[in-house]
């Protein structure tokens, strides 16, 4: 059975990255109506973060590969009439309702008060919501001046600014090199790549079946360019090493590099300390599941949405593609894009205008496990942690206040310790150390389903307009937006007691007191 | 492009986050966190971490790395210590 082609069909596609484009552009080819929704204020993701300037110069160029190919899918989703294109779009909350899903949206300035609701009932959804690093915590990793791999990316693709003028790139991964390249590129010097996993790892991760690694020639080709790059800019790499501790009274003046075994524990004797003004560490990539969770997608024991064939989840009507499925770069994305959005318009995977993307597709699959194999966290790092090291940055929770916390409940269930350690009860929800607190619990993290899947302000949930009708997408703007001053959900007392802030937290009681354990 | 830091005017170029302009002005921090006083700045990059939050034009808790800035904000250290804090 075909679905109509005459725009009646209508996609969400939320995060418009490599994925979420190629999603939109496969859906409306499909027939589709779409409606693309970024967080951000512009197309690309973290992939194709940019300066917002009408024309990129030759050195913002430099920064980017593939650009052309952003450039065709952003102009389709600007232009295209069946394509509504909607940045600075924050998906709030979303839900599986009996007629298909709904997703409630805020649409303004980030963080901002008085930012338009939009209520989506689509027929299907089709989830790009990509993922963020993982950076194991150690001694001053709370300092300023230390920041994710992923951030000093951003900054310098986005803003032109580099981290820092004497900056040392660590962890483990291929994403360590297009940063040090990036940060050369905006003018810093980077003293060194340390990557945590041995040789012996490396060639176990990317030696075995090297054909397979030449059907992903896009891939070959960039890790090529960041090796001619390292180069150029004399960028020493090393690696079995690992930065385990960062020094300084206010910002980073120092951190201590120490050789580590194949279970990544330090060799004693083996640290030495090295000057900087920044370190970026990044010891590989988690998706952004909050969406997908809440739309009832099942997660596999690696903690990616698990897809079939077609991109679709456990959820009916809901596809994901991208780095929310599985770390496996672009190629990956624009391939399972590709067909998400084929399949979620209502097209068929058998179709012959997917062949290429289906063979894209299976070619890079290849290199997702080969960057586990090679780069995966091994459990030995635990042992750069001291007792006043913090664990959760938000509630600034020791290790040493964790392990209290098991001592004093004799339990080590991680949602137990949450609560009396108040570990990942902060305003991030846990996104940065709940893998991390759960790992030092022994024990799988939970996953939870919140019902508002990012801090909102009690404001705007109070303004909240009623849920719209089951199928009636609701028109943007239809809402009265907040007029009053909004409090922020955990800054300092705000305005006076209204009734309107009672309304929200009858409606959205605190996150601490809904978690819920997924099953 | 110009914005107010702590009453200081710090220029930027037009399309960048706050972050990015307070970067390019070689400050790290403009946090200061609730419980131990220490200072904190980016972090994450990207929106998940809320490490960056900062006041601006008197709305609190905006993330720096993602608000871009506009002329004429007003971006004030976010300094919200809780009762009993280190300092």
């Amino acid at each position: 059975m075909r679905a109509p082609r005459d725009g009646t069909r209508h996609v969400v596609v939320v995060g418009a990255g490599p994925a979420g484009l190629s999603a939109t552009r496969a859906a409306v080819q499909q027939g589709a109506r779409v409606t693309l929704l970024d967080a951000s204020h512009q197309t690309g993701g973290q992939y194709w973060r940019h300066r917002d300037t009408p024309t990129p110069t030759p050195a913002e160029q430099r920064l980017q590969h593939q650009w052309r190919v952003h450039e065709v899918l952003r102009d389709l989703a600007r232009t295209h009439p069946r394509v509504e294109l909607r940045t600075g779009a924050q998906v709030w909350a979303a839900e599986q309702h009996d007629d298909g899903p709904r997703l409630h949206v805020l649409v303004g300035d980030v963080d901002g008060h008085g930012r338009t609701h939009l209520s989506l009932a689509p027929h299907a959804v089709v989830l790009a919501t990509g993922a963020h690093d993982r950076t194991l915590p150690f001694p001053g990793w709370d300092l300023p001046g230390v920041v994710t791999a992923g951030a000093a990316q951003a900054l310098a693709k986005g803003d032109g600014v580099a981290v820092g003028r004497r900056v040392l790139v660590a962890g483990a991964g291929p994403f360590l090199l297009p940063v040090a390249a990036t940060l050369a590129e905006v003018g810093a010097t980077v003293v060194g790549v340390h990557e945590a996993s041995r040789p012996a790892g490396l060639v176990r991760g990317w030696l075995p079946r090297p054909w397979r690694l030449a059907a992903s020639p896009g891939k070959a080709v960039e890790l090529a360019g960041y090796v001619a790059g390292h180069v150029r800019h004399r960028i020493p790499y090393r690696t079995g090493e690992a930065v385990v501790a960062a020094h300084g009274s206010d910002r980073v003046q120092a951190v201590t590099v120490a050789r580590i075994d194949e279970r990544w524990a330090p060799v004693p004797g083996s640290g030495r300390r090295v000057e900087v003004d920044a370190v970026c560490v990044s010891h590989g990539f988690t998706p952004r599941l909050e969406v997908a969770i809440a739309l009832g997608a099942s997660i596999s024991s690696s903690r990616f949405v698990a897809v079939d064939g077609d991109q679709a989840t456990s959820a009916e009507n809901i596809y994901a593609a991208g780095e929310l499925t599985g770390i496996g770069g672009v190629d990956a994305a624009l391939a399972e894009g590709w067909v998400a959005g084929h399949v979620a318009a209502g097209g068929d995977r058998s179709d012959r205008s997917l062949r290429r993307a289906v063979s894209r597709r299976r070619a890079s699959a290849d290199v997702t496990s080969r960057i586990e194999a090679a780069h995966g966290i091994r459990p030995g790092w635990t042992a750069w942690l001291r007792d006043d090291t913090l664990v959760c940055r938000c509630e600034e929770v020791t290790v040493g206040r964790l392990r209290t916390a098991v001592e004093v409940t004799g339990s080590s269930d991680p949602v137990s310790v949450k609560l009396t350690s108040r570990a990942g009860l902060g305003i991030c929800q846990g996104r940065v150390c709940g893998r991390v607190v759960s790992e030092l619990l022994g024990s799988s993290s939970p996953m939870q389903a919140r019902p508002v899947v990012t801090p909102v302000r009690l404001g705007d949930l109070a303004a909240t307009p009623p849920f719209a009708a089951p199928g009636v997408p609701q028109a943007p703007g239809a809402a009265e937006p907040a007029t009053a001053p909004a409090p922020a959900p955990l800054g300092p007392p705000g305005p006076p007691h209204s009734p309107d802030h009672d309304h929200a937290r009858a409606r959205a009681p605190h996150s601490a007191t809904t978690e819920r354990t997924h099953p | 492009m110009t914005i107010t830091v702590d009453g200081a005017p710090v220029t930027g170029a037009r399309g960048q986050s706050i972050a990015g302009v307070l970067m390019a002005d070689g400050r790290r921090d403009w946090r200061t966190t609730s419980v131990a006083a220490r200072p904190r700045g980016l972090f994450c990059g990207i929106g998940v971490c809320f490490d960056c939050i900062v006041t601006v034009n008197d709305l609190a808790d905006v993330r720096a790395c993602l608000r871009r800035a506009q002329d004429g904000d007003v971006v004030t250290r976010q300094h919200h210590l809780l009762p009993g804090a280190d300092a």
